[in-house]
This record gives structure tokens, sequence and C-alpha cells, in this order.
């Protein structure tokens, strides 16, 4: 539209900027956000980015992160879009309404009605109204689609039902494929217009005169416009095809047969499987994807993978919280009270992808910090310690390792205690008990458990665990913790590894910066699911 | 899908449907489009609706999170009793609410969504599930608490006194010792 001089028109003319504006916004964002979730991709980049800078490596951790900072622009975005579009709208349809000559928009909206194809106003005639006129062309009508597509994924991701009906978050985050459909044709109508003859006719000179504007005599022939093609597919179209590939490759992973070769219930309701399958190669600390079709089609979970790149097959250990780690139990005949071999089982692996444990043996000096369940990735790390401590033509950069596993309840130390006893044991017989030094934090306990352990503190074997080293009771001081490392350590990068909650993590952070002063640096390494 | 609780998404949807019927009213009525009055009704609904679905119910299953100072909401959404706690109730009053949004450009996108919250509730409603409020845990519950109370213990569990933890490694004798408490379990 021309730039006038009446604040009216003023507006009416910035509305169709004001929602141009974030269109080309969310050409950007909608192709940015299928980017982080090409998984194998992800992986893929990551290690080639790793043998030129580990940072840059470990921000494609933050993938999820970024998807949803994306996701938020899309939403806010959208929304700016379309109140700018309701003013649009409303003023197209006021400039065929108010049909009098002597108002610039009736005149700009009555060009192009002879041939119907040089028109500026969408809204060709004054027998209609806004909602009609959305709903019959390309551009309203995949707008409204995509936008309630928008809507649904954005109220069945919040925190609450993501975190415990996974299956609808899932299952109702497919809309995307209509919401990108309905993205690259909401331009096809070309209802934006264009000006072509912007020769002949300049909107700056031209402009007051739009009563005369084509007759004999003037030099200002009437403006002619046409639709703008639409551009948003070539933003788009390269990440739909990565993430095309994505789920290709991610289907042709999953083919691969998966063999259970042993499960094993672990008290505090935690499963173990032991699986081999053909071509997989594993690093310390990686994950997996796991589908189990008997007794979900559809739903891929993440698992920590708890056996070292070393033996024979990988493990994972899953805690038995939900409906899905429920019938996965039931279906690898988790009921029956022996364990099993050759479980037959179809059981579908996407993986391993990468996380921050790898970057452990990087490190002279560990801190490994894992609360709970959040042990498993570090389980992953003490085995192939072990593994690699025996064979002697391994050169192990790291010199040092201090673990810390905080954990609420004394069942859950079973499965772990066993691992650790094999290592204390392996440590001594080497003459290696330094390398590993380990702290056990009971964080909760009955009062009935509090005077066994009273009783039984003089015992050369720790009651709970059965190892030298005694638990430990309440939380640990990591003040103390921090400054007697980088005491004992001066001039080396100490890397601190946390599985755990987001608070603790916080904490630890807070430890790595205040600790990190001339000569010994913490640096702080957090993975999560 | 099997134990998913509709409602707590349904709630979502309301919220958020509220919220676009409201912005949309805004703009109507700001902007002086020419079916105003329709936006004031979609400013009116769309209050209504957020005030209605802001305090969240008590899940069935798990622990149920509350939205940030939602306790008054909660008071006020309690004393209608039937009306409120019942999700019949909710999906017809929703889907009575949304249609006169549906008239004008501005609020059909709030019509629309309410609309499908309002389906969601009935897929709820017909699953048996209905709305409880939460309120805070009340201390009468609780079992009354010992009289040990009074007397907080002098050390922290497990460990027995400094004196006793010494080893004394020169008198082995020494070093054994009497619990000092008999060591009972705690039903």
């Amino acid at each position: 539209m021309n730039p006038v001089s009446s604040p009216a028109l003023l507006s009416q003319q910035q509305a169709l900027s004001w929602a141009r504006a974030p269109a080309a916004c969310l050409n950007f964002n909608c192709m940015l956000i299928l980017l982080p979730v090409c998984r194998n991709l992800l992986s893929f980049l990551r290690g080639s980015i790793q043998h030129c800078s580990r940072t840059a490596a470990r921000q494609l951790d933050r993938n999820l992160t970024f998807h949803k900072l994306v996701a938020y622009m899309i939403g806010f975005h959208t929304a700016v879009h379309i109140v700018a579009h309701l003013f649009n709208f409303e003023w197209f349809m006021g400039a065929q309404l108010d049909r009098n000559s002597s108002l610039l928009p009736f005149v700009l909206s009555e060009i192009g009605n002879g041939d119907n194809a040089s028109f500026l106003n969408p809204i060709r005639t004054n027998e209609t109204n806004p909602t009609i006129v959305m709903f019959t062309t390309i551009a309203g009508l995949t707008g409204v689609v995509i936008t309630l597509a928008l809507i649904l994924i954005i109220t069945s991701s919040m925190e609450v039902i993501r975190r415990s009906y996974f299956e609808v978050f899932w299952y109702t985050h497919h809309l995307f494929v209509i919401f990108f459909i309905g993205l690259v044709f909401h331009g096809f109508g070309r209802i934006v217009r264009g000006q072509t003859n912007l020769q002949a006719h300049n909107p700056f000179q031209c402009r007051d005169h739009f009563e005369t504007w084509g007759e004999n005599g003037t030099f200002c022939p009437k403006p002619e416009f046409a639709g703008n093609p639409p551009m948003t597919w070539k933003w788009v179209v390269g990440p739909m095809i990565l993430y095309v590939c994505e789920r290709m490759v991610r289907f042709y992973r999953s083919q691969q047969k998966v063999v259970i070769t042993k499960v094993v219930m672990h008290p505090s309701k935690t499963l173990e499987l032991q699986m081999k399958m053909k071509g997989f190669k594993m690093e310390v600390g990686q994950y997996v994807f796991m589908q189990c079709p008997p007794v979900s089609a559809l739903e891929w979970h993440p698992f920590t993978l708890t056996s070292a790149p070393e033996e024979d097959h990988f493990s994972v250990h899953i805690r038995i919280v939900g409906d899905w780690t429920q019938g996965l139990y039931e279906a690898c005949g988790g009921d029956k009270d022996e364990t099993q071999d050759r479980v037959k089982n179809p059981m579908l692996i996407d993986g391993p992808f990468g996380t921050a444990s790898e970057d452990v043996f990087n490190y002279e000096v560990v801190m490994l910090v894992g609360a709970g369940i959040g042990v498993t990735p570090f389980a992953s790390i003490l085995k192939s310690v072990w593994y690699k401590t025996i064979q002697q033509n391994q050169n192990v950069f790291t010199k040092k390792i201090y673990f810390y596993w905080l954990c609420p309840e004394t069942q859950a130390f079973e499965w772990f205690a066993d691992l650790l006893q094999s290592l204390e044991r392996q440590m001594t017989s080497k003459n290696m008990a330094d390398f590993l030094s380990y702290n056990i934090y009971l964080t909760r306990w009955k009062e009935n458990e509090a005077a066994h352990f009273r009783v039984h503190h003089e015992a050369e074997n720790d009651p709970i665990t059965g190892l030298k080293q005694k638990t430990l009771y309440g939380k640990p001081n990591w003040d103390n913790e921090f400054s007697t490392i980088g005491t004992k350590h001066p001039n080396t990068k100490v890397g601190v590894f946390l599985c755990g909650p987001t608070m603790l993590g916080k904490a630890l952070e807070k430890q790595c910066l205040s600790h990190s002063e001339a000569g010994v640096k913490f640096i702080f390494n957090k993975e999560n699911f | 899908m099997g134990k998913i609780e509709w409602a707590m998404w349904a709630n979502e949807q309301a919220l958020a449907s509220g919220l676009i019927l409201l912005t949309g009213g805004i703009v109507g009525v700001a902007g002086q489009f020419r079916d105003w009055q329709f936006a004031a009704y979609a400013v009116a609904a769309g209050v209504f609706v957020c005030l209605l679905e802001y305090p969240r119910g008590k899940r069935n299953k798990g622990t149920s999170v509350e939205r940030t100072g939602q306790y008054c909401f909660t008071v006020c959404v309690k004393s209608f009793g039937p009306l409120t706690r019942n999700y019949y109730v909710r999906a017809f009053i929703h889907a009575g609410i949304c249609v006169p949004g549906g008239f004008m450009l501005a609020t059909i996108l709030g019509c629309v969504c309410l609309g499908i919250a309002s389906l969601i509730y009935l897929a709820a409603a017909i699953r048996g599930e209905h709305w409880e409020p939460i309120l805070p845990r009340k201390d009468s519950a609780r079992k009354p608490v010992a009289d040990s109370i009074n007397r907080p213990p002098q050390n922290p569990p497990p460990r027995p006194p400094a004196e006793m933890r010494r080893k004394r490694a020169e008198d082995l004798e020494g070093a054994a010792y009497v619990n000092p408490i008999p060591v009972t379990a705690n039903e």
C-alpha cells in the first residue's frame, strides 16, 4: 500500500508489515525447529566436531532446550502474525464497504476489477465478511489448520502432560506433519500482492493524485499488482528432507535384530536387560532408545547403557515406574522368578547416542556425582575403568576418580554394590587402591535401620554395602569436598560430572565456579534426560 | 494410553482457549471492529473460562502440581459443588460458551479451541473422571507425635557418641562398648 499522511491509513498500511515481519521470523524458526530433533544427524556431527573442539561438540547435548526455545518463538510470532492479520482483514473489508471514490482505500480496492488479476485488495467484493474470506482462501484455510495444530501441540507439551502422560504428548506432537504441510501451502494462493509497474507509477509521487490515476493527461497510470510467489518452502524444504532421512535412518537401525541374552530383576524394582545386536558399538555413558512392540508399537524411550564397551553384550538397568516399563517387565517374562536366557522377544534399539560422559577419560582427575538412579551412566564408566586397568597395554589418562553416590534407600545399593565390590578387590590386588575413591551417601533412613547401623558401626565392612569404605549419612558437604580435591590436585583440570536433579546441578555448578582458582579448574558437565 | 487422565490435558487446552478468546476479544474491542459486541462478549467469556480452569484438579495417581497461587481459585471453584466437580457439566458449559465466538473472525480461534477442550472434557467425563480440589494436608490427619519430640536426640543417627567412636587400639578390651540404648524395631 502507498504511504499516506492520514494516521488511520498509516496504521492500516503498517498492519500488513506487522504481519509480514513475524512471517519472516516464522520462516526462519520453522527451518530451525526440525534440526535439534534429528538425533542421528546430531550424533554424527558430534563425532566429527569432537576432533576439533570438545566444547563445541558438547553444545549439541542441549538440543532439546534449543528445540523448546525455538518453539516458544514460533508461538510468539504466530500470535503477533494473527493479531496483525485480524486488523488487515478488518480494514481490507472496510475498504470494500465504504464505497466512496474520494477514499484512497476504496480506489485501491477497485483496481483489477476488470481482469481480476492485477488487484491489490484480496477481498474482491463487499458482499462477504472476513470469516467467509478466511475460509475461502488458501492462506486463510491453511492458516486456521496449522494454528489449531500448533495450539494442540503446545498444550500437550506442557510439562505436566509430558512427564505424566507421555503418550498424549508424543502422538499429539506428530501434528507437526500437518503443520509443515499447511505452512508450505500457506503462501500458494499468492494473496500478498506486490506492485508490478513501479517504473511507470511511482507511489511517492502519485499518492496524492489518486483521484486522477490513469486519466488522460496525468503522468500516473493506474498501479498494477500481482501475487508474490510463495517463499516459505525455500526455508523449510531442506530441514524437512533431513528429518525424513532421520526417520528413515531410525527405522533402518531399528530393523537390526536384537537378542536379549539375560533378564535380571534387582531389588528396588530395577530390571536389567542384557542384549546383543549385530554391529552395535558403544562408548562409555551413552544411551539408546528402546521400543518394545508388544507393549506399544510407536513409543521409543531412552535408557542409559550400563555396560562397558569392552564387554561382549550391552545392558540397561530400567526402573519400573509407569505403564510402559511395567509392560516391558511383563513382556520380558520378568514376573517369573528365575533369570531367563535367550528370551525370544522382539525389541528394537536405536542408538547409541553420545552424552557428556564420553569426556570422562579426557580429564586427569574426575569427580562423578550420581543421585539415585542417576548413577547408571557411571556404572558404565566404572566398569570400563576396570577393564582398561586390567589390560595393561592401555594407557589411561585419568589418574584419579572421586565417585559420589547419593541414595535415599538401602535396597537400591544392591546391584551397584556388587560392581563396587569387585572393583574394590581388583584395585587392591593390583595395588591401585588409591585410583578410585568412592563415597556413598544414604540420604534417608528409618529408625530401625538407624539402630542397626549404630550397632555395626565398628565392623570392618559397611553393614549396608559390604564394602570397606563406610557408607556416610546425610548429604555431602560439597564445600569441603571441593576444597580437599582442589588442594590435592593443584594445576589440573578436574572434570565434574553429574547425573541427577537440577537443584544439585546448580549447587555443583556454583561450587565449580567458586573453587576454580589459580591452577586447579573445575569444569562442570551435566546430563539429564 | 491406558492410564491417561484426559481431564489434565483438557484443563491445559481450556486454559489456553480462555486466553486466546480473551486476546481475540481485546483485539476486536480495541480495534473497534465491526462486530465488536461479539468481541466484548469474548472478553468476558475468556476471563470466566480462565478463572474456572486456572485451579488444577487433583490427579488420581501420582503427585499433583499446583499452579502458582491457585489456592483462592480452588476455594471459589470448589464452592460450586457438583457444577464444577462434574466434567459433563464443564463440557457443556464450554460448548455453550464457545458458540458466540464463532460469529466474528477475531474470536473464532478461541471458539474452536474451546470446542476442542469441551470434547476432551467429554471424553474425561465418559471415563468417569471428576474434579477434586488440591487442598493443603490437614494436620489432624497425622499421627500424634511421641513424647520424645521434647527431648531431641543428642547425636545424629546412626553413630554412637563421640567418645564411643574414638578408637582405642592399645586397649582392645576397652574399645568394645555396650549399646547405650537397647535396640528395638520401631513400629
